[in-house]
């Protein structure tokens, strides 16, 4: 395993300016943002992402409102950087290019195209976009545990077609075992063009976030997607500083500095956080049940304002196979289960 | 009793479901569909069904709208089409039912504004989306009682439900339905999102409304308010159903009014999950039958209204 990574070079691209919004309920203030995105520059990270959790359009009732606009985090953030690319997500049906050229325009370079992993041709517009404004673009295949290798290969084909330069494979429960990320990747990698980059997204529900992004690049992913300290939705992100000492000691290359990494995690992520981002009983149900890791603070709520315990939410979930973004189904969900334990009555026009 | 004739203009999901509608209308009937590809299983259908057919587009049809009394069109193209169809098919006196997110006319839902248009005899009107035609009658429920400083709806559909047109130009869907949940719906500032979501089996199409109101709610007042609409827009589409709410909540933004409903399809062309396709059908032939009432009363001509 080690010989496989020897020598092999490692884009990485972090996440806790972003995904880590969701784990701060998007409460990350400009100055927080600005003095973690110094901090990744400066230990050499060449991407970071930096928007709502939710992406282009994420300032919304189902996904919060965040401190600032996406315009205010990237401005702050694009000009305080010096060597590193400010990325930015946007799913269509809730971003559009309205605001990619908007983002474009304060400083983003680089954009994941997200869409669901059955849902490729959902992007065209906005992959053609990001194109065109000269940004590095990537498609962004999500809850990829849903689709087989087979479906996955089609959906990819769909956004190199489109123009994307790197397909990502992202495990948005953090359900995947290496085994099912080996599968996937190397399906990838056989199928697209040898120009087109292939990246991984874990999250760590499980546990294997660092054990996935290692199967990745020796499946022929490039890019892997990182948190440092972890800090991401769920039980967070594949935690970055982690990675990069474990895939140093195989002798692979990420450009980065290990002991900046470490420190910036402890002295400034860290006490950023509300409270630890770890493996609970909530976040390991997500990994179990293949459930979105956004949902876990918004099953949280729900669970406490109608009685009925998130952990029953979030199973029911995935049972009806809710994916990314509709969060309204949260409380809808608990609102139905409360009702059929009669902990919840809603008059009728009559009785009103 | 005598029918209004009409054409269909675009042979995919919508065009397909509007003969089925349009078939079951006492003061209706489709003659013509219009597609582009000969081959489509649209116009096949339609042909089998007893409708004329040309795969010419709107051109086609054009030489044939006055020999075949054609009065009213229904347009399920794309945005980038409508305008000329409409332009052509105005001139010759036909009402154009837009059902494309163009919205180059006055937006329609039709418990809240459908009469005032019919009365101002317009000669395009626009059915929004149907994420729109689903969740404006709601946010017009709670802003008719408070004013709604913020709306923002989710559309859920099943991914089988949503055609190649709608995937590729999300776009077009989120702005004119954000705008119209402000100029139908009457809330101060809107926002659209949509998800599509391929579980199997399908999921039937949900919709999640959110108003945040000025004031502290009247909850009772808004609940009537909301269930009366409800009742409404069942009056066309049957398979309109309240889930969970008007739930009230204090939010960080506000006082938020939340509405979880479901929309299950008749059935006709997709099956019942496909209730995102028959919100918007339904919707298009209602106002069809409004215009069309007054075209029989003599209320309404449009070559008159023109000269």
């Amino acid at each position: 395993m080690a010989k496989r990574l020897k020598g092999r070079n490692i884009t990485l691209h972090d996440m806790c300016l972003r995904d880590g919004m969701h784990a701060k309920r998007e409460q990350i203030s400009v100055a927080e943002m600005v003095r973690i995105a110094k901090g990744l520059d400066d230990a050499g990270i060449p991407y970071l992402q930096c928007t709502h959790g939710a992406g282009l359009g994420g300032n919304s009732l189902q996904h919060g409102f965040a401190l600032a606009s996406n315009e205010e985090y990237i401005s702050a953030v694009a000009s305080a950087v010096k060597n590193a690319k400010v990325s930015v997500l946007l799913l269509p049906g809730l971003g559009t290019m309205r605001e990619l050229k908007s983002a474009y325009k304060e400083g983003a370079r680089s954009v994941h195209v997200a869409t669901h992993c059955t849902e490729a041709d959902t992007s065209p517009q906005h992959i053609a976009c990001a194109r065109e404004l000269g940004m590095d673009t990537t498609g962004f295949l999500m809850m990829a545990h849903l689709n087989d290798a087979k479906g996955l290969v089609k959906q990819a084909k769909l956004m190199e077609s489109y123009g994307a330069q790197t397909v990502y494979v992202t495990d948005s429960a953090g359900f995947m075992l290496p085994e099912d990320v080996t599968e996937r990747i190397e399906a990838l990698r056989d199928a697209l063009d040898p120009k087109t980059e292939i990246g991984f997204h874990g999250h760590h529900n499980m546990g294997m976030g660092i054990a996935n992004s290692i199967a990745a690049v020796e499946a022929g992913a490039s890019r892997i997607d990182a948190s440092v300290a972890g800090m991401g939705a769920g039980a967070g992100n594949t935690p970055l500083e982690v990675f990069v000492a474990v895939v140093e000691r195989m002798g692979a290359n990420t450009g980065t500095d290990l002991f900046k990494l470490m420190d910036l995690a402890e002295d400034v992520i860290v006490p950023v956080m509300e409270k630890p981002v770890r493996i609970d009983r909530d976040s390991l149900t997500l990994g179990y049940a293949g459930v979105y890791s956004t949902f876990l603070l918004h099953a949280k709520r729900a669970a406490e304002r109608f009685g009925v315990p998130a952990r029953d939410v979030l199973v029911e979930l995935g049972r009806k196979k809710m994916i990314g973004g509709q969060e309204d189904m949260i409380i809808d969900t608990a609102m139905t289960m409360a009702k059929e334990r009669g902990l919840l009555k809603e008059k009728t026009l009559e009785e009103l | 009793m005598a029918k209004i004739k009409c054409a269909l203009i675009g042979s995919g999901n919508i065009g397909t479901d509007l003969i089925y509608k349009i078939k079951r209308s006492p003061v209706l009937e489709p003659v013509w569909m219009v597609g582009i590809d000969p081959e489509s299983e649209g116009l096949k259908r339609a042909a089998a069904m007893g409708l004329k057919t040309t795969h010419l587009g709107v051109d086609g049809l054009l030489p044939h709208v006055l020999a075949d009394e054609i009065q009213i069109a229904f347009d399920a193209t794309s945005a980038y089409v409508h305008a000329e169809n409409s332009r052509k098919l105005n001139e010759l006196g036909v009402l154009m039912i837009d059902l494309t997110p163009a919205a180059i006319g006055p937006l329609c839902v039709p418990p809240v504004n459908l009469k005032e248009h019919a009365e101002r005899a317009e000669k395009n009107v626009n059915m929004i989306s149907c994420a729109g035609q689903a969740t404006i009658p709601i946010v017009n429920a709670v802003s008719q009682i408070q004013t709604v400083e913020y709306a923002e709806i989710i559309a859920s559909l099943s991914s089988k439900s949503v055609g190649p047109g709608t995937r590729a130009n999300l776009d077009e869907f989120t702005y004119t339905t954000s705008n119209a949940i402000e100029k139908v719906g009457g809330a101060k500032k809107g926002k659209a999102l949509c998800i599509i979501n391929p579980a199997e089996p399908p999921m039937i199409m949900r919709n999640t409304i959110y108003c945040l109101t000025a004031d502290k709610p009247d909850e009772e007042a808004i609940t009537r308010s909301v269930l009366k609409m409800i009742k409404e827009v069942q009056k066309y589409v049957p398979g309109y159903r309240l889930v969970n709410g008007p739930v009230f909540d204090e939010v960080p933004q506000g006082h938020r009014v939340a509405v979880f409903m479901e929309v299950a399809g008749l059935g006709d062309y997709l099956p019942t999950y496909a209730g995102n396709l028959d919100i918007m059908t339904a919707a298009g032939t209602r106002t069809a039958e409004m215009f069309a009432e007054k075209m029989l009363a003599g209320e309404y001509n449009l070559k008159a209204q023109e000269a």
